[in-house]
């Protein structure tokens, strides 16, 4: 067995400490440097970890790896691999794929792929009804019976907006505590919708998104949810509007979980003003008093976690007209940076509530067993390591995932993940793939 | 002068004022037996068009063959990526063919935008339409028009004309009708607001964007309540598809609330005049007393287009010489240059 020791790391921010992992588990944490006391590292491969931060691995609840049906914008093998750069650990392949992942063998076959990849654990969402069309319910029992063990739920990309299908699709998955997660997009509303309404969409003749769309279908299902007291999850809440609303449901004590892209956390729809299709995403990007709004939220709990809607496309569905271009933005190996950035550079967030939004929240709402523990020991070694100090511009060109679409190219942002270990075995060593 | 005319945002007082006096020279050109300059010899303009626009085409091309370019005209209608080939290939072919401009139309807003920013291209772009977005050559006529109209020199030849060096300082300018969607409306309130025009938008509240607090202009809903104090309105077509998607309930409530009938011009100031960018829906926003009556310029605003965009090629493409000699009696035509 492989014996690793991380020595000098602070743990979720905390003081420097040695951890030992021995295997695929955490042996031992030793105390404060400073006090002497040192675990038995014998015969193990050192790492010195001077002046970084030591995190649970991050678990992300949303992600699209694309296979099967789109390999060429992302594999299930080059989206973990790009998940583990980030500092991921688990993955929830969202079910938008082709074929849609509504059966059993589809999430099969995306979990197999996941097992088989060795960088991130991927968990399987199943469709919550057949081929995404909204009409009728997948069989949601049979993929949670196979080995995938789906328990969360998503049309993603597509709203479920039949109030009588989401309230069944809520009720059903109360048999095996599954959850559904919800896409927030009134479709009628929403129809040749291009970006943000509001002040930029008006000056720049683009179709607009209101905000209502989202708030209403958050609204309807939080109430669903309360009235037959199933746990409801919100993709990609990008709207002030959307966390009142989620913050009235949770005063209520309904099981409402929420989550925010780091996207949502950082850019304005004043960006689309250069017709740039790389800003282009659903849901858009909001005004300034959004993204405070979701940024104070995600601080004071009302948001749960940070998911990246890690959205691959390849270069020719971005370099072209902005009507034209299709919505998403890659995310998993720019994410922690964009957190640190914009919460923890701005003193919203500690490492410790960085650790919780990104690793331990995610896992409970998935119901990941083995992800989002303490550092302890005993507990499963997934683990990631940042440097916090670090600063760089982001170069595309340096992704390892498939796809290049990201919003950040040439932006300064903070943190850099150094280290990731899946289950004790390192998937990422000084900032490189193993 | 910047190198592409994307937007009427993107000009200056004096940028609008120099394309409009531009154009007056160009007007006066139009008013000579031989009506070619020799300006653009040798440069090629590209006419893309993604959109059917007969007039808005066959005015650039006018435009451009009176400057003696040489003129491509590229249909390529549906939309690029879904139909054939994408715009940046499109882009790339016509670099590869020598463009010195492309004079592009395109249902998505914002594709001039980006095929003047994407590198595909080395050449000028001008906006002919985008989408829902501007087209500013559209507002730079109706500028034109209204000032030669304004300063009552309507292009008398000899004369100085046009109001040569002023702007609609102190106009009051009604825009009416499917605001929403139209690029004529968002080109006009930039450029006639920059021209220091007031602007009022006049139409159902349906028809109005969200975040329209935001643009130099007044909106009312009320047609009635701003008829005495306009100098122009100027009427928008409203598309009868519009119906369909409950922007209002019939075409004769729209008619009745938002057209302007004989009764409506009679209460305008007498100078006051009807604009119409065409084509025209009789009936609809406009009755056909009023488009036939003396005060509407709607075919004097397809002349001046061709003027307009004269000067839009010429001050891209041409540089710093003058376009016309300053000595009308000895015009720098084709035919004294050889």
């Amino acid at each position: 067995m492989s014996r690793t020791l991380i020595r000098g790391a602070q743990i979720l921010g905390g003081a420097p400490r040695d951890v030992l992992i021995d295997g695929e588990t955490i042996a031992s944490v030793g105390g404060s440097t400073s006090t002497g006391s040192r675990p038995d590292d014998a015969g193990a491969q050192v790492i010195d970890a001077d002046g970084l931060i030591l995190l649970p691995g991050l678990v992300d609840l949303h992600t699209h790896l694309r296979e099967p049906g789109r390999e060429d914008s992302e594999t299930v093998l080059t989206g973990t691999r790009a998940a583990a750069r980030g500092g991921f650990t688990a993955v929830h392949a969202m079910a938008n794929t082709f074929p849609v992942a509504d059966t059993a063998g589809v999430v099969e076959q995306v979990w197999r792929l996941g097992r088989e990849s060795g960088y991130c654990d991927v968990q399987p969402v199943g469709a919550v009804t057949v081929g995404l069309a909204g009409r009728q319910l997948a069989e949601l029992g049979a993929m949670h019976e196979s080995a995938a063990a789906v328990r969360v739920f998503s049309d993603d990309g597509k709203c479920v907006d039949d109030a009588v299908i989401m309230r069944r699709a809520l009720e059903y998955v109360k048999a095996f505590d599954g959850v559904i997660a919800q896409h927030a997009q009134e479709p009628r509303l929403t129809e040749g919708a291009q970006m943000n309404e509001g002040i930029v969409s008006a000056e720049l003749g683009l179709g607009g998104w209101p905000a209502v769309a989202e708030e209403s279908v958050i609204s309807r299902d939080v109430l669903l949810a309360a009235h037959v007291g199933s746990r409801v999850h919100i993709c990609h809440l990008s709207t002030a509007g959307s966390v009142e609303i989620v913050r009235w449901a949770k005063s209520k004590g309904w099981r409402v979980t929420a989550e925010v892209t780091p996207h949502h956390l950082l850019l304005t729809d004043e960006l689309v003003r250069t017709y740039d299709p790389v800003y282009k995403v659903n849901p858009p990007l909001r005004t300034e008093a959004d993204v405070l709004a979701l940024r104070e939220a995600l601080a004071d709990g009302t948001i749960d976690c940070v998911a990246t809607d890690h959205a691959p496309h390849p270069h020719e569905d971005k370099d072209c007209e902005w009507g034209a271009a299709a919505m998403g933005m890659v995310g998993l190996e720019t994410a922690l940076s964009v957190v640190q950035h914009t919460m923890v550079d701005t003193g919203l967030l500690d490492w410790s509530q960085v650790a919780d939004r990104m690793s331990a929240r995610p896992a409970a709402i998935g119901r990941l067993a083995g992800h989002g523990r303490p550092v302890s020991a005993g507990e499963p070694a997934n683990l990631t390591l940042v440097d916090p100090a670090y600063r760089g511009e982001v170069d595309p060109a340096g992704f390892v995932s498939r796809s290049r679409n990201t919003p950040y190219a040439g932006r300064e942002l903070p943190g850099r993940v150094t280290h990731t270990f899946l289950r004790g075995s390192a998937t990422v060593v000084d900032g490189k793939l193993t | 002068m910047k190198r592409h005319l994307i937007s009427a945002a993107d000009l200056t007082r004096d940028d609008a004022v120099l394309i409009l006096d531009t154009a007056e020279e160009m007007a006066r050109v139009a008013d000579r037996p031989i009506k070619k300059l020799p300006t653009l010899r040798g440069r090629t303009v590209v006419n893309l068009f993604y959109e059917d626009s007969t007039r808005t085409r066959i005015s650039f091309e006018a435009a451009a063959k009176r400057l003696s370019a040489d003129v491509i005209n590229f249909s390529a209608k549906g939309s690029s990526v879904s139909k054939g080939e994408s715009l940046k290939d499109t882009a790339l072919t016509l670099e590869a063919m020598g463009a010195d401009a492309v004079v592009i139309r395109h249902p998505d807003s914002g594709a001039p935008h980006r095929l003047a920013t994407s590198g595909w291209i080395g050449g000028s772009v001008l906006n002919a339409g985008d989408g829902t977005h501007e087209h500013p050559t559209q507002a730079l006529l109706d500028a034109f028009t209204m000032r030669r109209r304004f300063t009552g020199s309507g292009g008398g030849s000899g004369s100085p004309g046009g109001g040569t060096g002023r702007d609609l300082s102190g106009r009051h300018i009604t825009i009416v009708g499917d605001i929403l969607h139209s690029r004529v409306a968002r080109s006009n309130v930039h450029l006639l607001s920059t021209l220091g025009a007031e602007v009022t938008l006049v139409a159902p509240p349906t028809l109005v964007p969200v975040g329209v607090g935001s643009w130099p202009c007044e909106v009312t809903y009320d047609l009635d309540s701003v008829l005495a104090k306009s100098d122009a309105v100027m009427m928008l077509r409203v598309q009868r598809e519009r119906m369909k998607d409950a922007f209002f309930p019939t075409e004769r409530e729209y008619a009745r609330r938002y057209g302007l009938d004989g009764e409506r011009m009679s209460r305008m100031p007498a100078h006051a005049l009807v604009m119409h960018p065409g084509p025209m829906n009789r009936g609809m926003e406009i009755t056909a007393e009023v488009a036939d009556s003396p005060r509407c310029t709607a075919v004097e605003q397809v002349t001046n287009g061709v003027s307009i965009r004269m000067a839009a090629l010429y001050l891209l493409l041409g540089g710093s010489e003058p376009a016309v000699s300053p000595r009308p009696d000895t015009p720098r035509t084709e035919e004294n240059d050889r």
